[in-house]
């Protein structure tokens, strides 16, 4: 009982950090890669200077964040005169919470034997090992559909009890795209539970450490490379970043839904978007990238598609599973950059036509595809 | 009043989108490949030690071609024995459109040929247009004006003001029209 407790309590940290730590990393990587993409240099000013020194460290812009946060937290907070404070004031939370929320299915490495990692650890935990994952619930994409479709309620919210035209139009741009990509996301993603037979996220991510037609890694982006595109644009789509970012247009919308928001309750609204990019990035490792693990690899060791194998004690295994699940994550996230610096934004309607006339039918027949396949294999 | 439909104007040149074009996807992917390789070229740069930005680091650094005729702060200029060379006349307080510069002139007896010289001298940078007129104004060349910009970002409106000593003491390393008789023993205004 202590011992299911303190691996939660562990867990739960680690996982809190990990997401508060991308969102932090995830500001500088976006103006450093943007500035590297279009040859300027990037924001590179914010020194902290060593007390009594003249030692300035820069450490290539990284204290910018600080600074943001430092400056979102002193910042005037706005109160706009609205019927609907409460709402007003809780949109921002209800936005924020369901995105941490997520990924609590999400498993960020195999499992873990505490007494095989450090002998004396046996007193506490005997020698049980838990999945490394904060909810390892059966229902795992599920719940992932479920708590990121919350998240079109604080978008509302917030427009809707702003009492500003151009929030209410940012809120309902923002709802009816999130509604229609949020179909497309659940298609591409059935197709992935036909081949896998299952939703539970650690399952799928067992299933891809194989091998396909004898020396592919089986990952998800191999089965199913068409529904790997349309999630990625679908879920890009649903975290309203350009090419989708018309609910918060600023040549149109001033910032769309959060446009009477100010300091913190802003920063929360960046701070969930930044998020969510990692998040999705962590969704898009785990369904199509094989998770954490490395090609070949499970939680025994290497198997590689020769014949040979390569046994890993069990601390390698957790520290290789945990790395690779950052690095993957981490290199998601930076091709979500390169889209987001690269391609300009859609009209509206074009937003909407691309969803329910391209990617729609587009995931309707993958998933119509992958269901002849698995049924011909299966037969 | 007749109400037709609105028929878009068509151009000339209008670009005629190809069947590869309205599939969207090679073109979209056509992008990222620039991108991506720009971002790839300018991080190997970065990654060994050079420089991977047309960016000029602005204060630090400047372009080759920043402009020699650079109208930026002030300088008063002194004479031989460290004196100011300004006598004075408010010719350039007169000129100026912005009505920054405020001089009061003081007596000195003892010099016979100039005997008015400025007890204060002060600009107010926060108006300033860098207009030059006060330069050409100027009967005695006593105020110029170097290329340098003034690095005066200051959190209130009154540090802007720049009075007499400070004007004096600029130094400018790149105003060589004249030679300035007492070397500086220390160079001022330097960045650390």
């Amino acid at each position: 009982m202590i011992a299911d407790l303190v691996i939660a309590v562990v867990f739960i940290g680690y996982a809190i950090s990990v997401l508060m730590g991308f969102g932090t990393i995830l500001t500088w990587v976006e103006r450093k890669q943007a500035a590297v993409m279009s040859d300027r240099i990037g924001a590179n000013r914010a020194y902290i200077r060593i007390p009594f020194t003249q030692v300035k460290l820069v450490w290539w812009g990284l204290f910018h964040g600080m600074a943001d946060g430092l400056k979102m937290l002193l910042k005037e907070d706005f109160k706009p005169r609205t019927y609907d404070w409460y709402a007003y004031a809780v949109a921002p939370w209800v936005v924020f919470t369901p995105v941490l929320l997520v990924f609590a299915v999400i498993p960020f490495g195999g499992t873990i034997t505490p007494a095989r990692l450090w002998e004396p650890l046996a007193a506490v935990f005997g020698d049980k090992s838990w999945p490394m994952q904060i909810a390892p619930l059966d229902a795992g994409i599920l719940i992932v559909f479920a708590f990121s479709g919350l998240t079109i309620i604080g978008a509302m919210l917030a427009g809707w009890s702003s009492s500003n035209k151009f929030s209410l139009l940012g809120a309902l741009r923002a709802g009816s795209q999130m509604i229609s990509y949020e179909l497309v996301l659940g298609l591409t993603v059935l197709g992935l539970i036909l081949v896998y037979g299952t939703v539970d996220l650690d399952a799928m991510v067992r299933h891809q450490s194989g091998t396909v037609l004898g020396f592919l890694p089986a990952w998800g982006i191999v089965y199913q490379p068409f529904a790997a595109t349309l999630f990625l644009a679908a879920a890009i789509a649903e975290n309203k970043r350009i090419p989708f970012d018309l609910p918060e247009a600023e040549s149109e919308l001033i910032a769309g839904y959060f446009t009477e928001y100010s300091a913190m309750k802003m920063g929360l609204f960046m701070f969930a978007e930044f998020i969510e990019i990692a998040i999705i990035g962590a969704l898009f490792t785990t369904l199509f990238l094989g998770g954490y693990n490395l090609p070949f690899m499970s939680d025994a060791g290497f198997a590689f598609p020769g014949g040979a194998t390569v046994a890993m004690p069990h601390g390698a295994v957790v520290v290789t599973q945990l790395a690779t699940f950052l690095l993957k994550v981490f290199v998601v996230c930076s091709f979500q950059i390169l889209i987001r610096w690269t391609l300009p934004r859609f009209r509206y309607d074009q937003v909407l036509t691309f969803a329910w006339k391209f990617m729609f039918p587009l995931a309707l027949a993958n998933l119509v595809v992958t269901a002849l396949v698995v049924w011909w294999v299966g037969a | 009043m007749s109400r037709r439909p609105h028929v878009r104007k068509r151009y000339w040149n209008e670009p005629e989108m190809g069947l590869w074009e309205k599939a969207y996807l090679p073109e979209i992917l056509r992008g990222l490949f620039i991108t991506g390789g720009v971002f790839l070229r300018n991080m190997a740069k970065w990654m060994t030690g050079r420089k991977g930005a047309l960016t000029t680091y602005y204060p630090e650094e400047t372009r080759p071609d920043y402009a020699p005729a650079n109208r930026g702060k002030h300088v008063l200029t002194r004479r031989p024995d460290g004196s100011p060379q300004c006598i004075a006349c408010n010719m350039c307080a007169t000129v100026c459109p912005a009505k920054v510069i405020e001089i009061e002139a003081g007596f000195d007896p003892a010099d016979a040929a100039h005997p008015k010289f400025p007890v204060r001298f002060e600009i107010d940078y926060s108006r300033c247009v860098f207009c030059g007129l006060c330069v050409e104004a100027c009967p005695e060349d006593a105020i110029r004006m170097a290329k340098e910009v003034p690095d005066l970002p200051a959190a209130d409106r009154w540090t802007m003001w720049l009075g007499r000593e400070e004007l004096l003491a600029w130094q400018p390393q790149s105003d060589v029209a004249k030679p300035y008789p007492p070397a500086p023993k220390a160079p001022q205004g330097d960045r650390p």
